[in-house]
């Protein structure tokens, strides 16, 4: 039973989070888009977290279930193939899509652990990606490395996502609304892992994750349950994939390079692995560091110095790199471990 | 049969480059079971580090080879030193942090490592000077350089002198004993702090020769050119069985090899247009010598890492890796 | 959270400290004027840092020298004096990036933008621009489709795919008679959409092509790909993509002891080739986009050169022109609204470094021409111009254009064309 207190606090949140766009449109628009990536990286961190943090299986190859996702949503909405099917059937169909191809990783890799089970990940994404950058010929069915363009965007009844409306004097413009949806899916989402964590199958989870043999003896179908993990991680990330081509309005294989599952991975980690909101914590901080970087490195270099020394872009790159470094360094399990068990994964425990 | 020949050296020589990568992971993981993921940087530190020395002496009338050795022993040092340092800075604090930690460390450090050589060497792709008179030899019809017989015979010296450390020398006996157990070793009076920073600085300097060679083969070094070479070289220790010396020589001229035949001929071999005539559909893109090609060379990446799916799932610690039981 | 705050504002302190022995000199900042006057915000888009941000770096400095020599020459507009400022953005040729730099751009207000370089991330940003009613000159995305989505306010002062492919196609075809040819590409939006031209173009011409070979455009390896293509005996050979990939391509067919003529289009059609590829490299063929810049932007590459100590290395040209296009356009207009100016920018009929530029009813740079080089003593040295599917060579193409107004500086430039300067051009991976 949730105390008056912590209702007042939940409304508050509740509040800003409707707020916020709002705000961050008074400091300009690309601040809501960036803030919507961020959220959409929040999605993909928590699909990841069951694979990683609930089930201990290292998976660097994630990246392939959004752009499979994405891929989806483009086929099937855009002028490619001439197809337009409204969102709400899309995103389904592009999260079940994910989800067989995330049985179809997982099955043959049951029996393989850590760093092997990694690499092989690691070997999935990239081979669908070389999939979409080549099925243009013989037969054109990704368009190749041009990338699929002009994909709706969500639509429902008149409301169009793409173009600004205003209502009651308060502009709703593309950015916007999308955040809105996000917001909503990302409710949902969270909604499902704490369930998830709490039932039976998120027990298995742990159990896996903490001692194989030892879960195999006391009666959990490993198998199944491993599989389930990669399947429900994927679906996850294939909604999230759909939803970032609405957003694009274009997709390309680029978009899905190896850089985006360890980007992914490390916000995940940095979070906390395991922990709902350490990876929400992780994944806000991964998205909009590089942003804030991108706004204040060249003022601040200015003001330090009254010149440029450095390009501020590599700048960035270099504070990003050395905060992973440090963080790690001084929270190595990650900014908010999860508070049940801190010895998974850990090397020591022998 | 001489294109067959040619593609098995073409093979052979990316694998050694690959393998003498793959020696420098595969060191650091038998030891503590940590990816270095920056390992392809140093590689490319090497590289650069390389390509300044002799570029700088390449006007000064020395000859050829002794300007490459200094290339070479100006590499090396510097990468040692980059490894100790990556040791000290990235893993060691981590040392009983959980496993993941550190994976996110060595990001961090890929990235800072690669963009202070974006503001040292500039963006341009860099030209690696080729000073030295490369002769290509004929062998039964296919094309082998100086170069090429080179690399091949290095990484081949190189493996049997880090096995020769490794198993029969006395701080080989440490670093196998680290590998066994850290703490039993240290038990045994083996200083296991000293030990795995060693595997980093001998892994650096491997990679140093490794980039060099990159260097000199492909003429060309750019700041983001250790990325791909290192999630190769990776590729092909956990192949072989990561940890394994033999197995990360074997996984390179194996991987390597794979690529080269691949490419050459399953673009061939899934030509719908030579198949016997399935659809009218399909015999009417095959006219006027048009084809139909599955899968060409644009999957090279593909074929290589289907192969190491494919031995991973049938052999789920590598080709020589040893049967590790469900650690518990 | 108190830790990683502090982890993170030491990690700042660190990295400045750290990245202060840096060797790169970044450009000085735009001149101050003691009375401010009324500042236009010009964006410029390219990738900064990652593979290829040496071109992105490239395009930047176009787009800056433009902007500092308006600024030194004083603009007058609606009777005020004005000053340019550019805002330079880093893509890293990443489509989602490449989005919310293009939002960022829309917010502060920017009157026009430059750019984007790749392809890949400029059609996307374009509907951005496109919604905010804002002008965009991309002076590197050859993809064709850039300009098909019936958006006003793109334009590129590149030539398309569509263009340079059969151009240099025809040029093989004549000059080589090849009765095999071989394809290669790196699979990159640009590498792919020129080999498809290029491959259509010879098969018209009745010319036969081996099934497509592509590497990516990291590929350094070729050693594979060229082996296969030695045993079919092809007389010829193109490669779409970029010169740190074509360079390794050229010397490797050398060690193969190939002896096919290689064709390249721009984005490995520079001096660079030569230095990557050494002595292989002699005889290369390669085509550019635009006329070469020996014969039209002499002034612009001394002013580049002064300024950033280096030789321009492909599209800055390109985006040197685009800026003065739309600088240009708001002097015409007098405004630098964006709707003001925007008819006199798509009405613009302008001597720049790479040419005479007018655009047509899509956007695109009207009667385009393109020029074959060859690579001979290390250089690449301009051996024809084609113009409206006509060629000729730099001499009867200074003749030809004799009246117009770059005349004397193409003739002059022309007569001394074999010591050639060194020509702007390197790698290009436009996605």
């Amino acid at each position: 039973m949730k105390t008056s207190r912590e209702r007042i606090g939940l409304a508050l949140v509740a509040i800003a989070l409707i707020a916020l766009p709002f705000v961050l449109a008074a400091a300009g628009t690309a601040w809501v888009r960036i803030t919507n990536f961020a959220v959409l990286f929040v999605l993909l961190s928590l699909g990841l977290n069951i694979v990683v943090g609930f089930a201990g299986l290292l998976d660097l190859g994630y990246v392939a279930f959004f752009a499979v996702g994405a891929y989806v949503y483009a086929l099937l909405a855009s002028p490619h193939f001439g197809l337009h099917l409204p969102f709400w059937l899309i995103l389904p169909i592009g999260a079940t899509v994910a989800c067989i191809a995330g049985v179809m990783l997982g099955a043959p890799t049951l029996r393989l652990r850590g760093d092997y089970l990694a690499i092989v990940t690691l070997g999935f994404g990239e081979i669908v990606r070389i999939f979409m950058n080549n099925l243009s010929a013989p037969i054109n069915l990704t368009n190749g490395p041009k990338g699929i363009n002009r994909i709706d965007p969500f639509q429902i009844g008149a409301l169009n996502f793409s173009a600004s409306d205003t209502i009651g004097g308060l502009v709703f413009s593309g950015p916007i609304k999308y955040y809105y949806f996000l917001l909503l899916v990302l409710l949902a989402v969270i909604v499902i892992n704490r369930r998830l964590q709490d039932s039976r199958i998120g027990r298995a989870w742990v159990a896996i994750r903490e001692d194989e043999i030892a879960a195999k003896a006391s009666g959990i179908n490993t198998r199944n349950i491993k599989l389930l993990a990669f399947a429900m991680g994927a679906s996850f990330g294939g909604v999230a994939g759909g939803m970032f081509a609405a957003i694009q309005g274009f997709v390309s294989p680029e978009s899905f390079v190896l850089n985006e599952s360890i980007m992914v991975l490390a916000m995940v980690v940095l979070g906390g692995m395991g922990n709902i909101w350490g990876v929400i914590a992780g994944a806000l901080l991964l998205s909009f560091v590089p942003e804030l970087l991108r706004y204040t490195v060249e003022p601040a270099q200015r003001a330090l110095f009254g010149k440029l020394l450095v390009d501020p872009e590599v700048l960035r790159m270099l504070v990003f790199g050395l905060a992973l470094v440090l963080t790690m360094r001084f929270r190595p399990a990650g900014l908010w471990p999860e508070t049940r068990h801190r010895r998974e994964m850990d090397e020591n425990r022998a | 049969m001489e294109i067959l020949l040619q593609q098995i050296i073409n093979g052979l020589t990316t694998g050694s480059v690959y393998a003498v990568v793959a020696l420098g992971y595969t060191m650091v993981y038998g030891v503590i079971q940590l990816i270095n993921f920056a390992h392809g940087e140093v590689v490319m530190i090497g590289a650069m580090v390389a390509f300044s020395v002799i570029t700088a002496l390449a006007g000064s009338g020395l000859p050829p080879l002794l300007i490459v050795l200094a290339g070479v022993l100006a590499a090396i040092p510097s990468c040692m030193l980059m490894g100790y340092l990556l040791e000290r800075v990235a893993y060691r604090p981590l040392r009983h942090a959980p496993r993941l930690a550190p994976l996110i460390t060595a990001i961090g450090m890929s990235i800072i490592l690669q963009h202070l050589a974006l503001l040292a060497w500039g963006r341009n792709p860099l030209a690696f000077p080729q000073i030295i008179d490369n002769r290509v030899f004929s062998v039964g019809g296919a094309a082998i350089s100086t170069v090429q017989i080179a690399i091949i015979l290095l990484s081949l010296v190189m493996m049997a002198g880090l096995s020769g450390f490794v198993y029969r020398t006395r701080f080989g006996i440490a670093i196998r004993a680290t590998a066994e157990n850290v703490h039993v070793a240290g038990l045994m009076g083996v200083n296991a702090n000293r030990v795995i920073a060693a595997t980093f600085v001998i892994g650096a300097a491997l990679g140093a020769v490794a980039g060099v060679m990159y260097g000199s083969y492909y003429g060309i070094a750019h700041y983001t050119m250790g990325f791909n070479l290192g999630l190769k070289a990776f590729s092909a220790a956990v192949l072989g069985g990561i940890g394994n010396i033999a197995g990360a020589m074997l996984g390179g001229i194996l991987l390597g090899l794979v690529e080269a035949l691949g490419t050459g001929y399953v673009g061939e071999l899934t030509d719908l247009c030579d198949w016997p005539p399935a659809h009218d559909w399909l015999t009417a893109q095959c006219a006027d010598g048009g084809n139909f090609v599955l899968f060409g060379s644009n999957y090279q990446d593909v074929f290589a890492f289907l192969m190491l799916i494919l031995v991973l799932v049938f052999r789920p610690s590598g080709l020589l890796g040893e049967r590790v039981s469900e650690r518990a | 959270m108190n830790l990683p705050t502090k982890a993170l504002s030491l990690s700042v302190i660190a990295a400045i400290a750290l990245a202060g022995c840096g060797k790169e000199q970044p450009p000085p900042p735009p001149p101050v004027q003691a009375a401010p006057p009324m500042v236009i915000k010009i964006g410029s888009v390219a990738p900064l840092t990652g593979g290829i941000a040496h071109l992105g770096k490239d395009n930047e400095n176009g787009a800056r020298l433009a902007v500092d020599e308006a600024n030194a020459a004083g603009t007058m507009l609606g009777g005020k004096k004005v000053s340019f400022e550019l805002l330079s953005e880093d893509d890293q040729s990443d489509p989602k990036v490449g989005n919310t730099v293009a939002q960022k751009l829309v917010d502060a207000k920017v009157a026009g933008v430059v750019g984007h370089l790749n392809s890949g991330t400029t059609i996307p940003a374009s509907a951005i621009y496109n919604q905010a009613g804002l002008p965009m000159v991309s002076g590197s995305a050859t993809n064709p489709a850039l300009t098909e989505q019936g958006f006003k306010g793109v334009f590129r002062v590149v030539g398309r795919d569509d263009q340079q492919g059969p151009a240099v196609a025809n040029y093989l075809a004549g000059q080589t008679r090849p009765k095999t040819v071989a394809v290669i590409d790196d699979a990159t939006a640009y590498g792919e959409g020129l080999a498809n031209e290029v491959e259509k173009t010879l098969k018209a011409a009745g010319v036969k092509v081996l099934p497509r070979e592509k590497g990516t455009d990291k590929t350094v390896d070729w050693k594979a790909v060229l082996t296969k293509i030695k045993g079919k005996n092809p007389d010829a050979v193109f490669y779409g993509g970029m010169d740190a990939t074509g360079g390794p391509l050229l010397k490797q067919a050398r060690e193969l002891k190939m002896t096919a003529v290689f064709a390249f289009g721009d984005g490995a059609c520079t001096d660079k080739m030569a230095e990557l590829a050494g002595p292989a490299a002699e005889g290369l063929l390669c085509s550019q986009a635009g006329i070469p810049v020996q014969a039209a932007g002499r002034k612009f590459l001394d002013a580049y050169k002064a300024k950033f100590k280096i030789d321009p290395i492909l599209y800055s040209p390109f985006t040197y022109d685009s800026t003065n296009l739309l600088i240009n356009a708001m002097k015409k207009a007098d405004s630098s609204d964006p709707a003001k100016y925007l008819p006199a920018l798509a009405a613009s009929d302008y001597n720049g470094a790479s040419g005479n530029i007018r655009f047509d009813e899509k956007g695109d740079r009207k009667d385009a021409e393109m020029t074959i080089f060859t690579l001979k003593e290390g250089k690449i040295t301009p051996v024809a111009i084609l113009k409206s599917g006509k060629s000729m060579t730099l001499d009867e193409y200074a003749r030809a254009s004799a009246p117009a107004a770059p005349a004397p500086a193409a003739a002059a430039v022309a007569a001394s064309a074999p010591a050639a300067v060194p020509v702007p051009a390197a790698p290009a991976v436009k996605n």
